[in-house]
């Protein structure tokens, strides 16, 4: 009786887990297929040409993939710099200040998430255009840096939050000014959660669609808008390469994550 | 034990508050403290938990700011100066070591700062590391250190700046109890060796009486009594000084005085002072508070001799070691005795208790004790 119940669960166990691994790895396995695929037509469920001819288009140092990886990757910096100056010391005041309207302040970062983002973008560029600076670097790094912030404010006030707060009084204490008490204590033991922000805004600002489709195009091509333009030509190949290329980023995050940064920081996440 | 550090000793600074008065959004935390602090001297604040006593240990450390009164160091007001320029060393209940630096570079902090060379931090660290007994641990990470050396490492961090004035946040409370001992001894020892102001917080009594020279008892946001060790013990000013030095058994009196002295009476029992002793005493309802050592199990028959002999019954025994501890139902009360005889539970018996070790005070102030 025993048995048979311990053989039903780990028979419920691993069917879950099969569920899991096809709902995770199955779109996965579906773009390694198709970036592979040199022809694939409908009646075969296989590709009938394997190859890498379209990894070879893509990688081509003239190709527009690698224009855009450029400026994405450009953009995602710029937007990092911008997004840590301004979570830094809003995450600080946050975590430490007693701010009369501290939680206005917290609904006031999350506020461009609760409107539809076309809806805002579209008022976005409309400004941008009246002011001239549509089409530019700059101004999608403005509307990358104003999406990110939710989060690494967020994450910056909960780092803030899990550095106890004799170790800065200990600095001042014995003669460090405010300045290099923050510099020299709180900052570094903040550090990991303030680049785990940084890396969460470098993401977002990758893949980020929507807000660069309506200020940046068509001067500014990013990787999801060469992958929207490729997947809408009907090239699924180097749609499919750009989309795993756009991969590595986040899971590279995703250990990161893992390995540095500490449970009691991702507790205080949003309190 | 700790070698002499190579600066030699030092001399404390002066420390006087006047009439200081802090709140924390909007309750008020200290009601008017005033207090002196001499050069050298080790003082203890102590005090149930809420009391004020950390709160007034860290507004001299700057940490709280303060809403009217004055901290003066050296003859110079420091109550709105920012902590960085106070000139005073704390000790943390947490260590608060920082994680991220080494044991040279925490107790070497203090030097950088103070444009000291990396030679001569190494150098001045290395003396005091040898002077805390952790000789050749520059290097630890101050993660992987026990709970005795961390605090060690929180001192010698304290006492590179050579700061006039030491802070002790109950800096032994995270301890186990051997090695808080030893703590005991060698604070004090380094204190008295450099000739340091110190003022200590704790709410261990015996902690406060075996490290400091004066003991500074609060309550409620003020201070209820000043004096040393055996002052503050064995002439407590309030009962409720008195309560918490440990005489924690209360027995309702009434005092009737007259030519000859005063009659004191529990229930039937009663007894005699002469007028010498008794002109202390107050008049009329009174509370009486002891120690579990001052009363004797005796025969409820007994003779009075000067002692009040309180009829009572055993309701409890446990054997703590060397006597025996009862709970004693007398005049209406819970009372704890400690005995050498072993009697049983049920027994009648007279508690027989010497007037001179009573700590008697108007029953009006009784009230005034937190539970």
């Amino acid at each position: 009786m025993i048995r048979l119940a311990s053989t039903a669960r780990a028979t419920l166990a691993a069917a879950l887990l099969a569920a899991f691994a096809f709902v995770l790895i199955g779109p996965l396995a579906n773009l390694a297929l198709w970036s592979v695929a040199e022809r694939w037509y409908t009646p075969f469920k296989l590709p009938v040409t394997y190859g890498t001819r379209y990894w070879e288009q893509v990688f081509r140092p003239t190709g527009d993939a690698m224009a855009s990886l450029g400026t994405s990757v450009w953009i995602a910096v710029l937007t990092v710099v911008v997004a840590l100056a301004l979570s830094i010391p809003a995450g600080y005041a946050l975590a430490r200040l007693k701010l009369p309207m501290r939680a206005l302040f917290m609904v006031m970062f999350l506020l461009p998430q609760a409107f539809p983002s076309v809806a805002i973008y579209i008022n976005v560029a409309r400004v941008f255009y009246q002011i001239g600076i549509n089409g530019t670097v700059f101004a999608v790094v403005l509307v990358h840096a104003a999406h990110g912030l939710v989060y690494s404010v967020w994450i910056a006030a909960a780092a803030f939050a899990a550095v106890d707060k004799d170790l800065e009084l200990a600095a001042r204490n014995i003669g460090a000014s405010p300045l290099r008490a923050f510099f020299t204590v709180t900052l570094p033991l903040a550090a990991p959660g303030i680049i785990a922000s940084g890396i969460f805004v470098f993401l977002e600002s990758l893949d980020e669609f929507t807000g660069t489709f309506f200020v940046g195009v068509p001067q500014v091509t990013t990787l999801p808008l060469l992958l929207y333009n490729a997947a809408m030509g009907g090239n699924y190949q180097v749609a499919s390469i750009t989309a795993l290329i756009l991969l590595v980023p986040s899971v590279l995050f995703m250990l990161f994550i893992e390995r540095f940064l500490r449970a009691d920081v991702l507790a205080k996440v949003g309190a | 034990m700790p070698t002499e550090l190579q600066h030699g000793p030092q001399s404390g600074a002066a420390i006087a508050v006047r009439d200081l008065h802090v709140a924390y959004g909007g309750t008020r935390v200290l009601h008017g403290v005033s207090l002196d602090f001499t050069p050298g001297s080790f003082t203890a604040l102590l005090g149930s938990s809420g009391c004020g006593k950390t709160t007034l240990l860290r507004s001299l450390s700057g940490f709280v700011p303060v809403e009217s009164g004055s901290i003066i160091v050296g003859g110079k007001d420091v109550a709105s100066l920012p902590p960085e320029k106070r000139g005073m060393a704390m000790v943390f209940q947490s260590y608060a070591l920082w994680p991220h630096m080494t044991v040279l570079q925490n107790i070497g902090y203090g030097l950088k700062l103070r444009g000291a060379t990396k030679a001569e931090i190494a150098a001045k660290v290395a003396a005091m590391l040898e002077f805390l007994g952790l000789a050749g641990y520059e290097n630890r990470k101050v993660t992987a250190l026990s709970g005795g050396q961390r605090q060690r490492v929180a001192l010698g961090r304290a006492l590179a700046i050579d700061p006039g004035i030491l802070l002790l946040d109950e800096p032994l409370s995270n301890l186990d109890a051997k090695i808080r001992m030893t703590m005991r001894h060698e604070i004090r020892a380094i204190q008295q060796r450099l000739g340091l102001t110190a003022v200590h917080v704790t709410h261990d009594r015996e902690e406060a009486m075996t490290m400091a020279d004066r003991l500074v008892i609060m309550q409620a946001g003020r201070i209820a009594q000043v004096g040393t060790p055996e002052e503050v013990y064995d002439r407590p000013a309030t009962a409720f000084v008195a309560n918490f030095m440990g005489a924690e058994n209360v027995l309702p009196l009434r005092v009737e005085r007259s030519e000859q002295g005063a009659r004191l009476s529990a229930g039937e029992a009663t007894a005699s002072l002469a007028n010498g002793v008794s002109s202390a005493l107050p008049s009329g309802e009174a509370v009486a508070y002891f120690r579990d050592d001052v009363a004797r199990l005796d025969a409820s028959d007994a003779t009075s001799t000067g002692d009040l002999i309180v009829p009572g019954l055993i309701a409890a025994r446990a054997y703590p070691g060397g006597v025996y501890r009862y709970r004693v139902e007398a005049a209406g009360r819970q009372i704890t005795v400690d005995d050498a005889n072993r009697h049983e539970l049920g027994t009648k018996i007279g508690l027989r208790i010497p007037l001179q070790r009573l700590h008697i005070f108007p029953a009006s102030e009784a009230g005034t004790i937190a539970a």
